[in-house]
């Protein structure tokens, strides 16, 4: 395949994936931004009034830079994982495994796809904030970096997670019980200066943990951790994470029989 | 004479241990309507699986027009185009996006893979439908859909599995029709089918298939032939005449031992006819059986499972 056809080729999967999320957009971008409101109303505006102050910031201020990221996290994971799950139980997989389109060409556009929504949920979760508190950002090109490859760390293992899965139920049990607890201890609403020193190490092991709170130095200036850190974490995860997907896909684990 | 697509001892054990295929060569040459007909769980489906890459073969190579699959990927998948035995579009797609989506797939530019889109689908008689969600159509429409789809890219050689299971006969007639334009205009045809029927107004050549083994490779023409006749196998009492001949039209001789000998009887012919010219002959006839034919057993089979 030309390198010409092969951009056709990704723009394809990547309209397709657009396309999908934006036919089902009550079921992927409102539940989300529905939700999201309802933390801010509820933790941020009237419990977190009564917290004050978290890390040096207002409740609210300190939560919402983790809310986006949730957003995003969730959202990239869910995409890619719904979505290669559909497609292999549709057996419309086929449609691209016949086809001559290289596996790298097919695991990016389906990484893309998942950006493209866990970046439109991010978006509507942020002009959603914008409602409630005032964001000014530090350090945009941080902000951006972090949330751009932790978008891509956690489309990677929505697809992994697809190409493992053989029935719907398979495509939930991560999200629910590795991802969520992981995020909820990742510092989304706490700073972890708070936890007493075995606690903070253990947070310490959870690489949500580092993402959430880069993101956050992007946003407000401050964090927990080192940056540099959370950027090698990001690079070690993508790194990984990409080349199992390659070697399960030139396998063909769970889609050639 | 270009080979479009060469098999050579293909092997294939899924992964539960169940051997499907036991070891397939087959040629198909350019140009050529190429049937592969077998009853149920044949191994027609894992044929083209390999070909297509869908299914890993566990030996054998597979060469489309003379470059092997494995190490070509990208030429010779450009090469191919399938038609499933089974819909394996989203239904929650729209006719034309599907078709779109496909030739994106191969590379084709947005205003080429249009007017190809509407190409095919106009000739499938789906264009009215194009804006359609692909579950609303009916089955035959499904089906016309994936034959648009497999020839979006143009290929040289088109790879159906049971295109016409579950189709009416009039569009049946009109599938065939349309299969046999393109064969002429070149496109190699490769198609598996139940209905000999099918093979037979279609194929010029065939292959027929049963638990993974290929029982028989032959022309169409000759096929029918056979198939048009009857095998007897006659005992004679004494011992057989040195010269035995007799003499008649579509009506072949063989001898056997001494004492039997085969004789092919075809349709139009009577049997009442060949007993006469033995009696000339001073052929005395014990016995007389119906020769087994592999064939006959095989379509057995297949109304059996039907
Ligand atoms: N994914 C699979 N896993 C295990 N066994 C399989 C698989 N697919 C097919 N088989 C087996 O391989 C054999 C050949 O199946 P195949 O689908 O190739 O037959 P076929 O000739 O296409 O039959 P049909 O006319 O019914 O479509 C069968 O015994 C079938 O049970
Ligand atoms: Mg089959």
């Amino acid at each position: 395949m030309f390198a010409n056809h092969k951009l056709i080729a990704f723009e394809t999967i990547v309209i397709k994936e657009v396309r999908r999320f934006s036919r089902i957009w009550l079921q992927t971008l409102v539940p989300p931004a529905i939700m999201i409101t309802l933390y801010f109303v509820i933790f941020g505006n009237l419990v977190g009034r009564r917290i004050g102050e978290m890390g040096g910031f207002q409740y609210m201020e300190f939560i919402v830079p983790g809310l986006i990221m949730m957003s995003v996290i969730q959202n990239s994971y869910s995409n890619v994982v719904s979505s290669f799950f559909s497609h292999k139980f549709q057996r419309s997989i086929e449609e691209l495994l016949v086809s001559p389109v290289p596996n790298y060409v097919i695991l990016t556009g389906f990484i893309a796809g998942g950006m493209a929504r866990g970046l439109a949920v991010g978006a509507i979760v942020t002009i959603t904030a914008m409602f409630f508190t005032d964001l000014s950002i530090q350090y945009p090109w941080i902000t951006i970096a972090v949330i751009l490859l932790t978008s891509i760390v956690f489309s990677l293992a929505g697809f992994i997670n697809a190409v493992f899965a053989n029935s719907f139920d398979d495509i939930s049990i991560i999200p629910t019980f590795v991802l969520t607890p992981l995020i909820y201890l990742g510092g989304v609403f706490y700073s972890s200066q708070l936890l007493p020193p075995f606690w903070q190490f253990v947070s310490g092991l959870n690489p949500i943990f580092y993402m959430v709170n880069t993101f956050r130095y992007g946003i407000l200036g401050s964090s927990d951790v080192n940056v540099y850190w959370a950027f090698l974490i990001l690079g070690v995860f993508i790194g990984v994470l990409y080349s199992s997907c390659i070697w399960l896909l030139r396998r063909g684990t769970g889609i050639r029989s | 004479m270009t080979i479009a697509i060469s098999l050579k001892d293909v092997h294939k054990v899924y992964a539960n241990g169940s051997e499907a295929l036991k070891g397939i060569s087959l040629d198909v040459e350019q140009g050529d309507f190429f049937a592969l007909l077998g009853p149920n769980g044949a191994g027609k489906t894992t044929i083209i699986g390999i070909i297509s890459t869908l299914v890993n073969k566990t030996a054998g190579s597979v060469e489309v027009f003379g470059k092997r699959v494995d190490t070509h990927i990208y030429e010779t998948k450009l090469d191919f185009g399938v038609v499933p035995q089974e819909i394996n579009f989203s239904q929650f797609e729209r006719v034309r996006d599907i078709v779109m989506t496909q030739a994106g797939y191969y590379g084709l530019p947005h205003k080429l893979a249009s007017q190809r889109c509407e190409k095919y689908l106009r000739k499938l008689g789906l264009w009215e439908k194009r804006n359609e969600r692909s579950r609303t159509l009916s089955g035959g429409m499904k089906r016309r859909l994936m034959i648009a789809r497999a020839l979006v890219h143009e290929p040289r050689l088109l790879i159906l599995d049971e295109p016409t299971a579950g189709v009416d006969i009039e569009l049946r007639r009109s599938m065939w029709e349309f299969l046999t334009e393109i064969n002429n205009k070149g496109t190699t045809i490769i198609l598996t089918t139940h209905y000999l029927e099918e093979a037979e107004q279609l194929c010029r050549n065939i292959a027929i298939i049963d638990e993974g083994k290929i029982i028989e490779k032959t022309s169409m023409k000759s096929l029918l032939a056979d198939l048009d006749s009857q095998v007897y196998i006659l005992d004679s009492a004494a011992e057989l005449p040195a010269q035995l001949s007799l003499d008649l039209s579509n009506t072949g001789l063989r001898r056997i031992d001494g004492h039997s000998f085969e004789v092919t009887v075809s349709g139009d012919q009577s049997i009442n006819e060949v007993f006469s010219r033995l009696d000339q002959q001073g052929v005395q006839v014990s016995s007389m059986r119906n020769k087994t034919n592999r064939l006959e057993q095989l379509f057995l089979a297949r109304l059996r499972d039907s």
